[in-house]
């Protein structure tokens, strides 16, 4: 088991003849996550490496019975694309695109209430269940198949992370990067309550950044409902206020969305914090084995 | 992206938002010409600077005359201002507004924003108008109104008129600030902007309602549409570091210490920040080369971390998805070559490539001190500068 996707998942991707589109349609098929279409509107009826392209996404979920799409497309027409895969009622949609206008998002936000669908992202590097599917633009090879999970809104840290559990020999059930906009479909209270309810996970790195609250409500959520040990980390500890790190998302805006709030807030819900980024998986492997107190 | 008040009062007008006559000036001679030129019998003359408590740091004053006007203005041009926002160092004035006075009979707050919890557009408005809003939201949050906008509605009327009565705005003034707010929230829609701060808009005492100051600040993946705006950008108000990172698609902020990082992804270049500082030093910079850096890019983020004089040493710290090791190692190695390296430089690197990239560094004849990890890389890093364990 795992969260959302695994080896049953039918993808397709949108933006597929892009360069991205291409590379990393190559990759995750390469690492064994059933490709199955490419949506790019015109160029329906012809074909990526033995991959059929349709011009809708309707289209190619009646003809492939795709559950899942992963979208690529440039920042400009990417919302649009987000909107054609719910319309579709893809119930899991993935989108990678850097750089989306957050107006666009603030619609796409509205659409996805009461749709049939599940956005992760924009600006991530997508979800992984290791060993079964590989959805986004991670390095498979550092992945382990086993029973801890992984939910972040960065991409890079998120690897450095899963390659100290590796190192260390620990498994992960599903890695899923919530992405680094002010605006996103899944937040990282709804992944911790998608953990929770999976049996096979028993432990979660969460990994959060300064900007918004969305750390202190996953936060409170651990408090009242999650039944495992939960390791954290907060990057940013030593951003300045009122400026933008890189992630649209990441800023201390009105004193508000600092990284000591956020672990404060962390370490209240009985959270283990590792201060260092380096620590994050013998933090880990030290709850689990009991040799951590869990605050 | 911000732009100067005069700019965003100039935008929300086009919108049909009510705004004070007013023009700028970057000379005193055009300050006394723009005060004739409003006549009206009395102006404010304001310094233009992307920061706020300008009254307060003396960069405001109502004047009755041209004469006063230009003899103000000489003095504010080409000084530096330091109010609370801008920090020790303060910022230039480069150009003054002149716009006509008003007289003030209530001050209120108005304020719009993408909000990140909500998922959609907020308007945030209170009665306690001219003060720092977030000390207000601090000590008294009842005083705090916030309503979110429907993206498919818009600013509907009644949204409107039930925040101009909470403000206890009255008669005509209620539809009046509603015209104004469905102004505003055009504005704010069609230009992609992310914050519009009206503070204060005021009810004058012949019962107007106005913006009388005006912030305006622009979601930059949304600049795209909008080259006019993107004109608007003054870059003697941003960092000529940040400002040169940003030609190679860099993203890139100065920060106060003397270890230079280069990093690929923003949560791995905070994380980088903070180990440095775990162990006992301080970073110089926070610097995402993004995922798929090439070695023109590399190289150019390698000159703009060693411009600054107070960088004693360099972590590149890199896990490789996207990003290919070898090709940062080249990047570094000609940086390198380019400047004539004098200081210490760590490098940590994982991921695609990785055998690759460590042998281009080894044979570049260039001096690295490699790092197994992250904790190595930053150990390693404080004890070149002769700080930490």
């Amino acid at each position: 088991m795992s969260i959302l996707v695994n080896k049953n998942t039918r993808v397709l991707t949108q933006g597929i003849t892009g360069t991205t589109g291409q590379f990393h349609t190559r990759a995750c098929k390469e690492y064994g996550t059933q490709m199955v279409g490419g949506v790019v509107p015109g160029k329906g009826g012809t074909s990526f490496e033995g991959i059929p392209i349709f011009d809708t996404v309707e289209q190619a979920v009646r003809a492939t019975g795709a559950n899942a799409v992963v979208n690529y497309v440039p920042p400009a027409f990417s919302a649009d694309a987000i909107l054609e895969a719910v319309a579709a009622e893809v119930p899991l949609v993935i989108c990678i695109t850097e750089g989306i206008p957050v107006l666009d998002m603030v619609k796409v936000k509205h659409y996805l209430k009461n749709s049939k669908s599940r956005l992760i992202g924009p600006n991530c590097p997508g979800i992984i269940t290791p060993g079964e599917c590989k959805i986004g633009i991670m390095p498979g090879y550092i992945h382990k198949p086993g029973r801890v999970g992984v939910v972040s809104r960065s991409g890079t840290l998120t690897y450095e992370a899963v390659h100290q559990l590796t190192q260390l020999g620990i498994g992960q059930s599903s890695c899923i990067g919530i992405g680094g906009d002010p605006i996103i479909g899944t937040s990282h209270t709804e992944a911790m309550r998608l953990f929770n309810e999976d049996p096979a996970t028993d432990a979660v790195i969460m990994i959060g950044e300064i900007g918004g609250t969305a750390e202190e409500e996953a936060a409170e959520y651990v408090k009242n409902h999650f039944k495992k040990p939960v390791v954290a980390f907060i990057a940013g500890q030593t951003a300045p206020k009122g400026r933008r790190m890189g992630h649209a998302g990441a800023i201390i805006s009105g004193g508000r969305g600092t990284a000591a709030d956020k672990i404060a807030a962390l370490k209240a819900a009985g959270i283990t914090v590792s201060m260092s980024p380096a620590d994050l998986g013998t933090t880990l492997k030290a709850v689990l084995d009991g040799k951590a107190p869990r605050h | 992206m911000n732009i100067h008040e005069f700019q965003a009062k100039q935008i929300l007008g086009r919108f049909g938002a009510p705004v004070p006559k007013g023009q700028p000036a970057a000379t005193a001679d055009e300050a006394a010409a723009a005060f004739t030129a409003l006549g009206v019998p009395k102006a404010v003359v304001k310094a233009q600077i992307h920061a706020g408590g300008r009254g307060k740091a003396g960069g405001v004053k109502l004047v009755a005359s041209a004469d006063e006007a230009r003899t103000f203005a000489a003095g504010l041009l080409g000084k530096t201002l330091v109010t609370h926002q801008t920090g020790p160092q303060g910022r230039v004035v480069r150009r003054v507004y002149v716009e006509e006075a008003s007289a003030v009979a209530r001050e209120l707050y108005l304020g719009m924003l993408v909000d990140r919890k909500a998922g959609a557009v907020s308007v945030i408005a209170s009665t306690e108008g001219g003060m720092d809003i977030e000390e207000v939201a601090a000590k008294t949050p009842d005083k705090i109104i916030t309503e979110v906008v429907n993206p498919l509605l818009g600013l509907a009327p009644f949204l409107a008129r039930k925040i101009a009565f909470a403000l206890g705005l009255k008669d005509k003034q209620v539809n009046q600030f509603a015209g104004l707010l469905a102004s505003i929230y055009k504005a704010f829609i069609e230009t992609d902007a992310s914050l519009v701060e009206i503070n204060p808009l005021v009810v004058t005492q012949d019962g107007r309602v106005i913006c009388l100051d005006a912030k305006m600040s622009f979601d930059d993946n949304g600049l795209f549409r909008h080259p006019d705006i993107r004109e608007l950008r003054d870059p003697n108000e941003e960092d000529a570091d940040e400002t040169e990172a940003a030609k190679y698609d860099l993203s890139f902020v100065h920060l106060d210490g003397n270890i230079g990082c280069m990093v690929n992804g923003a949560g791995l270049a905070m994380a980088t920040m903070d180990i440095v500082k775990f162990y006992g030093a301080e970073p110089a910079n926070f610097l995402d080369v993004g995922g798929g850096a090439s070695t023109e890019k590399v190289a150019a983020a390698f000159r703009i971390i060693l411009s600054d004089s107070r960088v004693k040493a360099v972590l590149i710290n890199i896990f490789g998805g996207i990003m290919q090791c070898d090709v940062l190692a080249q990047g570094v190695v000609e940086a390198a070559r380019q400047v004539k390296l004098s200081i210490p430089l760590v490098v940590r690197m994982e991921g695609t490539n990785v055998d690759k990239g460590k042998k281009i560094l080894a044979e570049s004849g260039i001096k690295v001190i490699s790092a197994a990890d992250m904790a190595d890389a930053a150990r390693r890093v404080t004890q070149a500068i002769g700080v930490g364990a």
